[in-house]
């Protein structure tokens, strides 16, 4: 009988998960852990600069990739570094494993040096977590963390390690299957409810299909384009849920809510049956909740029941994964080879092309002035819309979303339910790591790129050759935006004085800058940085300071009270409106 | 709708550290309303028996019993109030008791099927168990100026019938 350290136990379990490439940061209390790691080449483990970075890189590595995300870090400042990482991979639902120190068994509660309570700080935002005290149950914790980061709607499992129980030996064995009597997520949907949604459905004059991030996290491309396509429905994505239909198709109407197009929101508010998948009717999508989709019966298919009927009353509530359920549907509409009403949806089709040509995207573009939704359009053409682009939290993410057009899964990578400024750069990393071969894109801002610059520095270390495609106007935009028509143009707080000189700092770091003024140059500067794919390359575009993110719905506004560009005056929102900001 | 129901959710956790604090956090973190809760082990050591009250409209229960399932400690739930169940409180309740006092208190810790558990020639302590609003009643009855000090469990209970709640 073999007996090896709980470090060298944690690390085999971590081979045993098939992980290739995981990001952390050493420290007092996970020492034997990196000597552990120090005796393997299994693993590829990415020293980050920053905690948070480290969790950001391991997100963006399981949404690039669909694999479980690990981190590791120290305790004390090392977990609360990290605590922002964890949220927000908690509210985007991403299968996170993370790993914190901890003080030894017999110091916790004493005030230790470097002690935090990482299990109660984290405990609101994670899927579950676990300190584990006894070295015997070490290896199963790991696999039930793995098990249940990664199964029904996903989410991050922190485990907390004393450091003695990582220099502690005992037996390794690793268990096949977990099986938790208090954990059994449903994926199969109720056969009722579901022939029940396809009569609805079927029923339908003006439907609409409305997806989310969901689609994604189960893999269920490929039968949300079955159905929607053996439908001819029209559907809209939301931030999150970008990619899972390709954007370039015709049914394709664009992205819904807050920043969604003209179309997309005006055939949710009128549609007579809405068609929910694995979104969770989030207020930048629904608006105020009393004027939402007021005609509508709803179907909503989702994992988790506590996102049903949360925000939003549903009709029909259908409990299981994506895939599953919408192979179900398509079952049964072609064994008994059902169509929908082909009359209602041609005229419905034809009131969905009129408000199309209200053209809620159009811009008006300038020779003299780079505009942000101008780089965005080239950086799609230049990438010939292969690339993976993450995004940081902003305006420029708006754009991005808005004039990148996604066509497949896992291609669009953004903190939408956080909302996290920083996420994109280290995001790019994990995404890059993930796949080496592809063209990867941070489109950031320069405020957001601000928050975790550092990581150029790592990023040189691994040789992550990403573009960032900095908008840079000089303020932090998205507030600056509110901020011009809510509050009067007071900007407080918003005008980014004495902005570093990028193309320097790039160069600094080791990588290339370059500096863009003109319109004329935008194309030509995003081939050449392409073309050096081996090179990170830092692109600070200076955009016009002035441009807004249209269409919009104020908060508090319904989903057809959109504000277009260049046509509406903003009008202050009212008192309730207000609130919701 | 709008009207907001006591609800009593009886639940049975993996009795592991912290799983008490996931409850009582899911409750301040979402705003939900504790009016009491109990927990204890059970037969089962590795399961505890935790049970709530609870009020809100039918969508804010909904989403108690949705957000209380999904923590992955909690094994199973029932909203008692849905059933016919057995509902129990237990109260002790420390009261002066001096000249007529003590004939009077005596009395009526009687009719109120109490027990007295301690009596000191100015104090009476009594036991009373039943539902919440028959201890309300006795606290009623007493005069208020004779109440020393009152500890209430909070409520726990069990359904009606041959169905149960295990693992
Ligand atoms: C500046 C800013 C502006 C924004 N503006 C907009 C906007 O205009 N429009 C917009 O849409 N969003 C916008 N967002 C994003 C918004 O905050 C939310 O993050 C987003 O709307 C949520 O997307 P979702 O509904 O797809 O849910 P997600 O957060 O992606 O949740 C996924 C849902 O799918 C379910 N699910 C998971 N796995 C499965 C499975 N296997 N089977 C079935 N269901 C599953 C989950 O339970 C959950 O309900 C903005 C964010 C920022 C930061
Ligand atoms: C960590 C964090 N702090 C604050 C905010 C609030 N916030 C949202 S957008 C924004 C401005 C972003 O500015 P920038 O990155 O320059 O992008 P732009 O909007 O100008 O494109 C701020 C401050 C946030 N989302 N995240």
């Amino acid at each position: 009988m073999e007996l090896i350290t709980g470090a060298e136990i944690l690390v085999r379990c971590l081979k045993e998960e098939g992980v290739e490439c995981m990001f952390g940061y050493p420290g007092g209390a996970v020492l034997h852990i990196y000597d552990a790691l120090y005796a393997q080449d299994d693993i590829k483990h990415v020293l980050v600069r920053h905690e948070q970075a480290a969790l950001h890189a391991a997100d963006g590595y399981a949404r690039a990739s669909g694999k479980t995300g690990v981190a590791l870090v120290t305790s004390g400042p090392g977990l609360t570094n990290a605590v922002t990482g964890i949220a927000n991979a908690y509210m985007d639902s991403i299968p996170l494993v993370v790993f914190s120190g901890q003080v030894p068994t017999a110091l916790i509660g004493n005030d230790a040096f470097q002690e935090v309570d990482a299990v109660g700080i984290t405990r609101p935002c994670v899927k579950h977590n676990f300190l584990v005290r006894d070295i015997k149950q070490l290896a199963e914790t790991v696999k039930k963390a793995f098990y249940i980061a990664s199964t029904g709607r996903p989410g991050p499992v922190l485990i907390d390690l004393p450091k003695d129980v990582t220099i502690t030996k005992a037996e390794y064995h690793y268990p096949k299957k977990v099986k938790l009597r208090s954990y059994n997520p449903t994926v199969k949907g109720h056969a009722g409810q579901i022939r029940k949604a396809v009569d609805l459905i079927l029923s339908a004059k003006r439907p609409m299909l409305y997806t989310g991030g969901g689609v994604i996290l189960s893999d269920g491309s490929p039968e949300l384009v079955e159905l929607t396509q053996l439908l001819g429905y029209p559907i809209t994505n939301t931030l999150m849920g970008l990619g899972a239909y390709p954007a370039t198709d015709h049914q394709f109407i664009g992205m819904l809510g807050m920043h969604g197009t003209y179309e997309a929101n005006m055939a949710m508010h009128e549609c007579d049956v809405l068609i929910a998948i694995g979104a969770r009717f989030d207020d930048r999508v629904t608006g105020k909740i009393d004027k939402f989709c007021p005609t509508a019966k709803i179907v909503h298919v989702d994992i988790d029941p506590s996102s049903i009927s949360k925000n939003v009353q549903v009709d029909i509530p259908i409990v299981g994964s994506v895939p599953s359920v919408l192979r179900a549907m398509i079952s049964v509409i072609r064994d008994e080879k059902l169509k929908p009403d082909a009359e209602a949806l041609a005229s419905w089709w034809r009131q969905i092309d009129e408000w199309r040509d209200v053209k809620s995207l159009h811009y008006k573009n300038s020779d003299t002035v780079i505009k942000p939704q101008y780089v965005i359009q080239k950086l799609y053409q230049v990438t010939e819309g292969k690339a993976i682009i993450t995004s940081d939290v902003g305006q420029h993410q708006m754009w991005a979303a808005q004039y990148y057009h996604f066509d497949r899964p896992r291609q669009w990578i953004n903190s939408g339910g956080l909302g996290t400024m920083g996420f994109g750069l280290p995001a790019a990393m994990g995404a890059k790591l993930a796949f080496p071969d592809q063209d990867v894109a941070c489109v950031t801002g320069d405020g957001s790129i601000q928050m975790m610059l550092q990581e150029l520095s790592t990023m040189k270390q691994y040789h992550t050759p990403v573009k960032i495609v900095n908008l840079n106007n000089g303020y932090l935009g998205m507030v600056r935006q509110w901020q011009e028509f809510f509050y009067q143009k007071r900007y407080s707080m918003t005008y980014l004085e004495a902005l570093p000189n990028f193309v320097m700092l790039a160069e600094a770091y080791g990588h290339v800058g370059m500096r863009i003024e003109k319109p004329g140059d935008v194309e030509g500067a995003l081939r050449e940085a392409f073309a050096m794919k081996d090179r990170t390359v830092f692109l600070d575009f200076i955009t016009d300071q002035s441009e807004n993110v249209f269409p919009m719905i104020p908060s508090g506004g319904g989903q057809n009270e959109m504000l277009l560009a260049e046509r509406d005056e903003m009008v202050s929102t009212h008192d309730e409106g207000m609130v919701l900001l | 709708m709008n009207n907001n129901n006591r609800h009593l959710i009886s639940i049975l956790m993996e009795n592991e550290a912290g799983a008490l604090s996931r409850v009582a956090n899911l409750f301040s973190a979402r705003g939900y309303n504790i009016e009491s809760l109990t927990v204890a082990p059970t037969d089962d050591p590795t399961l505890s028996r935790l049970t709530l009250v609870t009020n809100g409209n039918e969508q804010i229960i909904e989403q108690i019993v949705k957000q209380l399932n999904k923590l992955i400690d909690v094994v199973k739930l029932v909203d008692l109030s849905e059933t016919d169940a057995i509902e129990r409180e237990l109260m002790l309740i420390k009261t002066k008791a001096v000249g007529e006092q003590r004939a009077e208190m005596k009395r009526l810790a009687e009719i109120f099927d109490g027990h007295i558990l301690d009596v000191t020639d100015a104090t009476y302590t009594i036991e009373l168990t039943g539902r919440s609003e028959k201890l309300d009643n006795f606290l009623n009855a007493v005069e208020k100026d004779a109440v020393l000090e009152v500890v209430r469990s909070g409520t726990t209970g069990i359904a009606r019938g041959q169905k149960s709640l295990h693992a």
